[in-house]
């Protein structure tokens, strides 16, 4: 009987120790642009290894599933610990507050700031840490310089309209054959740094989106006629249906394309795979009636609020927004960092050719000089159905499917049903 | 030899039969001899009840309410609101007209899709289940040849013609090697739609081929030898013979790539999306976009749509009872 009590309370005392010892695992669900996960993956290594007690999965799924499939996920109480997202607006409801549990709260909030604010909507706390951003982004052109200097055209300078870069544009694809002058990103993020230099307010006074006015109409009339007079490659907005997202990248890649908006994200990926094929570079965005504005963006790494182990994700967190940490994973991804002190001090990218350092530059210096509205427009909770409306109304415009005043009214309607489901 | 393998047959199948004897005497006892039977029937009762009915009762649910909330508490009761908001149309001829045009777009494009696809496929696969049926040179690797796609998967399919079919596809590196003008497959609503509804039956024709192929072989082959003696013609065997015996092969035919067609979504968002815009979104890829992929997601308005493609998809289904059942009918008198 003695032995039988013994030899329970033993293994009962080492099953404790077993659970203790195990601690915690976390699941972050990971997209990357180009090698962000990977590089994760490594440094969180040195996060394990300063705290034993916690395991870090890194499950690396594409952005179609963080766009569709996490939120739903999400809704129903399910998922990860921790998600790489970009929509803080849409997810912001999930996200976990970690101020509590992060030792140095007043440090994250002096670097990071003001991404903070993009989560901080909705009922998300005025003071909350939801999400540390580690890839700070901003739309804006790249062009192919090869080109123009076969056309013998004079690349347009700072300051240029849209209009002029157009006709540059399109004078080079003529003089060296490419197929096509012009493109941007299927997506309504893109197109909202033109509209916004345009002249697109997008919200009235009270906060409430107002998305078709003179200016977005005008920049819309520009970029479908642009489309018809064969300008604008018609692959990429026809090249689609709905609001999926699609990319020129691969156009620019391959040197059939002279003038591509994009953003800074492609910086690394156009130094892999177009080397020293041709040269590159990336430009200031072009200007409207009214400024000369991209869109900033950006990922971030947020945890949410139905994991079982809040402290840990918070001290994971802590980890990930920490300068040595943000500026390793910087130089490796070739991102901009969103951590104030890194902007001011600078990262070493070590790694990247001239011309990617040079990209990096002029996107850097771009977000600082960004329209208020930009900014606004990032922050703004349901930024998401505007997005998605712009693409799939502009793209019937495009196609000849609706007119375009037909279009646009659609697009009001959309939104603001979209935004009243919301709320 | 054989004896000890029939004595050991004989042993195995007394022992299994003993095995169960009891626990199915028992059962009888406890229920009763009539109610045993739906002991049997309750493992595929409850997973029936667990998969298909009770997500059939909480689309329902789902339609019946709004919100973007996928708990269903947190969904506020709107009655028939959803179902109001779809069929809401000036003309449903014209899905400008309507509140949901997309939504009209799609059903548009399903019943000109439907049309075309089932219709071209069946005419085409009667074509060639008829030759393959008969005594032609390399006959089981034409067979083959026209079932090899059914093996592929719809992804692949897709890709496979995407990469046909785009700008600097195979297409038009071909049509440029002859000297002709490329032309921008997928980005021209009409023959995005042509190719949508090619590519759908060169991937799915092989199948019907196979049914209607061995519907061929079971008319017997006296029939014909009567109708050779009495030199009928060629035509005439085909409308008057081939034809009225292969009719039940092709009414569940019909019936049956009615249905996969009204269904059809994963080869077409991979090949186009949908688009050009909404050129070729069918009712499916709406479902799928308004719960999944929009901002809200419209889970309601997702399973309104989804009830009223379910009905149209159960009058087909009917239908195929219908002409079946009166077929039957008619051979009986």
């Amino acid at each position: 009987m003695t032995n039988t009590r013994l030899t329970l309370g033993v293994a009962l005392g080492a099953m404790v120790a077993a659970s203790a010892a195990s601690g915690a695992e976390l699941r972050f669900s990971c997209y990357q642009d180009g090698v962000e996960c990977d590089v994760w993956a490594e440094q969180l290594k040195q996060f394990e290894e300063e705290n034993p007690d916690i395991t870090v999965a890194v499950e690396v799924v594409p952005y179609q599933s963080i766009l569709e499939s996490l939120p739903v996920n999400l809704a129903s109480g399910d998922g990860p610990d921790l998600a790489r997202v970009t929509d803080f607006g849409g997810l912001a409801e999930y996200m976990l507050n970690v101020r509590d549990y992060v030792e140095d709260p007043e440090s994250i909030e002096d670097r990071f700031g003001a991404s903070l604010d993009w989560a901080r909507v909705g009922g998300n706390a005025e003071d909350g840490i939801y999400v540390v951003v580690d890839q700070l982004t901003a739309t804006g052109p790249f062009v192919n310089k090869t080109l123009f200097d076969q056309a013998g055209v004079e690349m347009p300078g700072e300051g240029a309209t849209w209009e002029e870069w157009a006709e540059a544009s399109r004078q080079v694809a003529e003089a060296t054959q490419s197929p096509y002058a012009m493109a941007m990103d299927r997506s309504g993020h893109r197109f909202m740094g033109p509209a916004i230099s345009y002249g697109a307010e997008i919200f009235q006074e009270d906060g409430a989106p107002i998305t078709v006015d003179d200016g977005f109409r005008a920049f819309a009339e520009q970029f479908v006629a642009w489309h018809e007079d064969g300008t604008m490659a018609m692959d990429v907005w026809a090249g689609a249906g709905g609001a999926t997202y699609q990319d020129a990248a691969q156009e620019f890649i391959n040197g059939s394309l002279v003038f591509y908006l994009s953003g800074s994200w492609q910086i690394a990926r156009f130094g892999r795979d177009i080397g020293d094929a041709f040269d590159w570079v990336a430009v200031p965005s072009p200007c409207g009636e009214v400024g000369c504005t991209g869109i900033p963006g950006g990922a971030g790494i947020v945890g949410f609020n139905h994991t079982e182990h809040p402290e840990e994700v918070g001290k994971l967190l802590e980890f990930i927004a920490r300068d040595d940490v943000q500026a390793a994973v910087m130089a490796a991804t070739k991102n901009i960092p969103a951590s104030r002190t890194l902007q001011e001090e600078g990262i070493d990218y070590a790694n990247a050719s001239d011309q990617e350092r040079a990209a990096l530059e002029v996107f850097s210096s771009a977000v600082i000089d960004f329209s208020p509205v930009a900014y606004a427009f990032q922050g703004y909770a349901n930024n998401r159905a505007i997005m998605n409306s712009t693409v799939e109304r502009l793209t019937q415009a495009i196609v000849g499917e609706v007119a375009l005043d037909a279009a646009l009214e659609r697009i009001d309607q959309d939104v603001a049903e979209a935004v009243e489901a919301a709320e | 030899m054989s004896g000890i393998v029939r004595r050991a047959a004989a042993s195995l199948y007394a022992f299994t039969f003993n095995l169960f004897e009891r626990p199915m005497l028992a059962a009888q006892r406890a229920v009763g001899m009539r109610r045993v039977a739906w002991l049997f029937l309750l493992p595929n009762l409850v997973a029936f009840a667990l998969f298909t009915f009770l997500p059939i009762g909480l689309n329902f649910v789902y339609a019946l309410t709004g919100s973007d909330a996928i708990l269903l508490a947190d969904r506020p009761f709107v009655g028939t609101a959803n179902f109001a908001s779809l069929l809401d149309c000036a003309s449903y001829l014209d899905p400008n007209s309507c509140r949901r045009d997309i939504f009209w777009r799609a059903v548009h494009n399903t019943g000109w899709f439907v049309l075309l696809q089932v219709g071209f496929m069946v005419a085409l696969a009667l074509v060639t289940a008829l030759i393959l049926n008969r005594d032609i040179p390399l006959r089981g690797f034409f067979r083959g040849v026209f079932f090899y796609p059914v093996l592929l998967s719809p992804v692949v399919v897709a890709l496979i013609w995407k990469w046909v079919l785009q700008r600097y596809g195979v297409l038009n590196a071909g049509l440029e090697e002859i000297g002709a003008e490329p032309v921008n497959w997928l980005v021209r609503a009409d023959w995005a739609f042509f190719w949508v509804v090619f590519v759908s039956i060169w991937a799915h024709m092989g199948f019907y081929v196979l049914i209607l192929l061995a519907g061929l072989q079971a008319i017997p082959a006296h029939v014909y030898e009567a109708a050779e003696m009495d030199g009928t013609s060629k035509w005439r065997v085909f409308s008057r013979i081939t034809m009225p015996l292969l009719m039940p092969t092709m009414v569940v035919v019909l019936v049956l790539s009615l249905i996969r067609a009204v269904q059809a979504f994963d080869e077409i968002y991979v090949l186009t999306g949908g688009g050009p815009g909404s050129a070729t979104m069918l009712v499916l890829q709406y479902i799928y976009e308004t719960g999944f992929a929009s901002q809200p997601r419209l889970f309601g308005l997702a399973a309104a749509a989804s009830i009223l493609m379910a009905v149209v998809l159960f009058v087909l289904t009917l239908g195929q009872l219908w002409l079946t059942r009166s077929r039957a009918e008619g051979d009986s008198r």
